[in-house]
């Protein structure tokens, strides 16, 4: 056991002298005790080879509500920074300003968390890259047309009660054939490819204007998919009911085929494609 | 991080008893207590709250809550250039303006307006050449769009083009055809 200790000590050495050659020195190891002077460093310290970046961050405060929500400068060296929005955000709140919020989590584009408008188009902060070479300043908003708690966090509560209202689970009456699970064909399953991968983020609904106008009765592009996606379930066998809960002037309809989902959509999945479908599958 | 680990390990080795639980939590409050001066703390006191406060809090904020930025900080390209937005005007333009030659039409003889297509025409063509020719390109540009928009809107409709890349590049297309076809509508026509 010792000697294994050892050895991996002995890889962790490794490991950490090799970081640095990859990384910047600058950005090599950052412990705690350096956190208190990096504010100071990030503001006044920019040296010959800094790349400074200004980030543009809608801010309000439930606390005082009576102010009107304003934008907020805050400047970063990116040499120092991460290459992702995220990052770029995690280290403002850290060093300059521990009262800007928002959510993230996973960092990985898995969690949906981080959704938020960046210059102007709905993404995952976490995967997307700041614009190094653009020397304009980088705005970040909350998604569109949505409540803010504060900051950027938006309140989903309508979007999640939507997804609910689709009953997003298998709804099946006859048991399994061999009693123990439910089968289908390799073609049956790869229907569900390029569906089942959303996250949820909201980025698509909340781009898309009809979503904006009409958020109270239109499902909106995240929860059409979603819908879809038990519609194209082979082993799904309440078909008619899901089919008959979309069929009016609303739910569905609502779509006018603008498309700012497909184009925005973090994981580079096509509501504009699923509703066609479901369109499609409605008409004929 | 890699420092920190380091450092763990050094001080389990010292401890002789690499494998041990206590030595390692050791290690760890050796570490946390070299550190805690310089962690960041916050001071923030939380209060408990009732559930019926919680709820009416909540119901309270709501009410405050500002709806975020959208058709001014959306992508212009989206929004104010979408296909799908001067589908829909340029339609409208041309059912209203229907509607209202339409009534005007029927109005005219009780109101003595002179609304036949002769009378039009003659009016039409005493107008300088400019004038002429700028309201043909006004008059056929939306009629071109809608056309050609239209026709994307109906290969939508059965599932068709609707990856990113042609999302994109038919959008632009189409706005330059548009402007191409109502040139030729109105300066050769």
């Amino acid at each position: 056991m010792a000697a294994l200790r050892s050895s991996s000590a002995a890889a962790r050495a490794l490991a950490a002298s090799s970081r640095p050659a990859i990384r910047r020195p600058a950005s090599s190891v950052r412990g705690m005790a350096q956190l208190a002077d990096a504010a100071q460093q990030s503001q006044h310290a920019a040296g010959e080879n800094a790349k400074m970046k200004t980030f543009q961050i809608y801010r309000w405060n439930p606390d005082t509500p009576t102010e009107k929500p304003k934008m907020q400068s805050y400047t970063l060296d990116l040499n120092k920074t991460g290459p992702m929005v995220l990052d770029a955000l995690i280290r403002i709140k850290n060093e300059l300003d521990p009262t800007l919020t928002f959510r993230r989590s996973c960092r990985e584009g898995i969690c949906g968390s981080c959704a938020m408008n960046i210059n102007g188009t709905n993404t995952l902060a976490c995967l997307c890259r700041i614009p190094a070479e653009d020397s304009k300043e980088t705005k970040i908003y909350p998604l569109p047309h949505t409540y803010v708690v504060k900051d950027l966090v938006p309140d989903l509560t309508l979007f999640y009660k939507q997804y609910k209202s689709i009953k997003p689970y298998l709804q099946r009456d006859t048991p399994a054939e061999d009693g123990k699970e439910y089968r289908q064909t390799k073609a049956d399953r790869k229907k569900l490819d390029g569906l089942y991968e959303c996250i949820l983020c909201a980025c698509c609904s909340t781009s898309c204007p009809s979503y904006w106008w009409n958020s109270e009765e239109y499902l909106g592009p995240a929860i059409l998919l979603q819908s879809y996606r038990w519609l194209a379930d082979s082993r799904d066998e309440k078909k008619a009911e899901r089919m008959d809960a979309l069929n009016n002037s609303m739910s569905l309809y609502r779509c006018h085929t603008i498309l700012n989902c497909t184009r925005t959509c973090p994981k580079g999945l096509n509501p504009g494609l699923a509703i066609a479908k479901i369109k499609k599958e409605m008409a004929f | 991080m890699n420092a920190q680990r380091l450092g763990t390990t050094a001080l389990r080795r010292v401890a002789g008893q690499p494998n041990s639980f206590f030595t390692a939590n050791i290690a760890k409050l050796g570490l946390a207590s070299s550190q805690i001066t310089t962690l960041q703390t916050r001071q923030v006191t939380t209060q408990k709250l009732t559930h019926n406060d919680e709820i009416s809090l909540l119901a309270k904020q709501r009410l405050q809550r500002p709806v975020s930025p959208h058709l001014d900080i959306y992508d212009k390209k989206q929004t104010w250039f979408g296909g799908s937005a001067w589908n829909r005007i340029t339609g409208s333009m041309f059912a209203g303006g229907l509607y209202v030659f339409g009534t005007a039409y029927l109005a005219a003889p009780l109101l003595g307006w002179h609304l036949e297509s002769a009378s039009l025409a003659a009016a039409f063509g005493a107008l300088p050449v400019a004038v002429k020719t700028g309201v043909k390109f006004l008059a056929a540009w939306p009629f071109v769009f809608h056309t050609i928009n239209s026709v994307r809107h109906l290969t939508w409709d059965i599932g068709i083009g609707f990856t990113r890349k042609t999302i994109i590049s038919f959008g632009w297309y189409i706005w330059g055809a548009s402007v191409v076809g109502a040139s030729y509508l109105a300066f050769f026509l």
